[in-house]
């Protein structure tokens, strides 16, 4: 086990929130298309307040902090905050599109000292990026940023969200990271606006698409493995935790509210209104996440995936109940493994009900067209 | 003795935070990972660049722990090279003024 592994164990134990995902805004520059976001600005904690936040989160031991959004440049005072979290030796990633990065934003990153950068492209086709954006040269603007980053030593992952629009894509854009030099990350998951609407979920990619990308070695290493049939479960795994949303990890919101997760939209708290350890520690909904061991899931307990399944809480409470199962999930293990899940199997199917339901395409894109990707560095 | 005096002050490129008595320690830069235990601990939150070295033994890792003082300076100056060489510490025969707020 790696040291991060240990200390992020006993973090878990000691019920240590040692990372926290923060949106400083949801205000963005782009409208993406799979975006579960409202990006007006219904009161964004001020400056001094997520200072405020910032000095509690450290004195409750709070080691690394994630800024997103939105677009966290957004926010004129995004320097400020990030210079304060610093100072308060916060470990600091930030999550962007990196179209208002210049060399003097990308200058400043690195001095500030910022772990990571992690930067959404959707495709390799300047088109097909723009299309999900919907902001005109946002690619060439991305990755131009991108180059500043590195000039500056920085260390930036290209995060790759995948749906239909860009589901052929992804070779493409891990060829353009390994170009700029960057890491790549695949993600196949969108996930329900956070206000409850299920009409981005359309943009899943369908099943057989997913399969393939799990069975894909340059996307998931080791093929084999990772497509392995389930293990039956030992005691421990139905002992186990989902995640560590609730446990190690919770997200806070721009206007101050704390949840277990940036894709778990159970209220738990305001930081206006309470401490953050007053939240941590004694919200009943916090309480209950943590509650939950893998012999207490309604469906799941039962499943063959169990112990090796990528359930989401968050999603499942989406879909109804955190303790209930996840769609997402249960289609992710099925393309996975080609093993039926047990919710799967209560429904009677023997594969997933597709989650598209609209199969017209939500965005036009142009043909491809097959042609250099030329950024002025 | 100016000529044995270290000064040590913790560098602006690290992240910090106290997990469980032990520092958990990364350096931006590389992203190396460390944790220091309770007495390096000490040492790495006494480094405000103004204190030497030896009197950050004497006062806080004597007073605290039950170690011979001559062995103690001997380790924390081992401990105090090795941080320095991975960037976390910076390491002077002058006072400094610490990169890191806290």
């Amino acid at each position: 086990m790696s040291l991060m592994s240990e200390v992020g164990q006993k973090a878990f134990s000691l019920g240590v929130p040692i990372a926290v995902h923060m949106d400083v805004t949801y205000r963005c520059n782009e409208r993406c298309v799979h975006c579960y976001l409202d990006h007006d600005d219904h009161g964004e904690m001020t400056t001094v307040e997520i200072k405020d936040v910032l000095d509690q989160l450290a004195e409750a031991g709070v080691f690394f902090i994630t800024f997103s959004g939105g677009e966290v440049l957004m926010r004129r005072d995004f320097f400020e905050i990030v210079e304060y979290a610093r100072r308060l030796m916060f470990n600091v990633k930030i999550k962007t599109n990196a179209v208002m990065i210049h060399k003097k934003e990308a200058q400043r990153i690195r001095e500030l000292g910022v772990d990571t950068i992690q930067i959404s492209v959707y495709s390799h086709r300047p088109e097909v990026h723009d299309a999900i954006t919907k902001l005109p040269h946002s690619f060439e603007r991305t990755v131009k940023a991108i180059r500043f980053l590195r000039e500056q030593g920085l260390r930036v992952t290209i995060a790759n969200v995948l749906m239909t629009a860009n589901s052929s894509d992804h070779s493409g854009v891990q060829e353009l990271a390994a170009e700029l030099g960057v890491q790549y990350t695949l993600d196949p998951t969108i996930t329900p606006m956070m206000d409850g609407d299920t009409s981005v979920l359309s943009l899943r990619i369908p099943g057989e698409e997913l399969k393939e990308i799990f069975h894909n070695p340059a996307l998931v290493g080791n093929q084999e493995d990772f497509c392995a049939p389930p293990k039956p479960p030992s005691e421990e795994d139905l002992e186990g935790y989902s995640c560590s949303a609730g446990h190690s990890f919770c997200y806070i919101s721009p206007y101050g509210d704390v949840f277990p997760c940036v894709q778990f939209p159970l209220p738990t708290g305001n930081i206006r209104q309470q401490k953050f350890l007053d939240i941590w520690n004694f919200s009943p909904q916090m309480k209950e996440v943590r509650s939950i061991q893998a012999k207490d899931l309604t469906v799941c307990s039962s499943c063959s995936h169990v112990s090796s399944c990528t359930r989401c809480p968050g999603l499942a409470y989406m879909e109804g109940s955190m303790r209930g199962p996840s769609s997402a999930d249960c289609e992710k293990s099925f393309y996975r493994t080609g093993v039926p899940t047990a919710n799967m199997l209560r429904q009677g199917l023997s594969k997933p009900r597709t989650t598209s339901v609209n199969t017209a395409p939500l965005i036009q894109i142009r043909p491809v067209q097959v042609r250099p990707i030329t950024v002025p560095a | 003795m100016p000529e044995a005096c270290l000064y040590i002050a913790r560098s602006s490129a690290i992240a910090a935070r106290a997990l469980a008595g032990e520092m958990m320690v990364m350096n931006s830069a590389d992203s190396t990972f460390f944790t220091l235990n309770p007495v390096a601990t000490v040492i790495f939150q006494a480094a405000d660049g103004q204190t030497p070295l030896s009197e950050i033994v004497r006062d806080h890792i004597c007073e605290q722990f039950d170690i011979d003082p001559e062995q103690a300076l001997k380790d924390a100056e081992q401990f105090v090279a090795e941080l320095s060489s991975h960037g976390i510490l910076i390491v002077s025969s002058q006072p400094l003024v610490s990169e890191a707020a806290r």
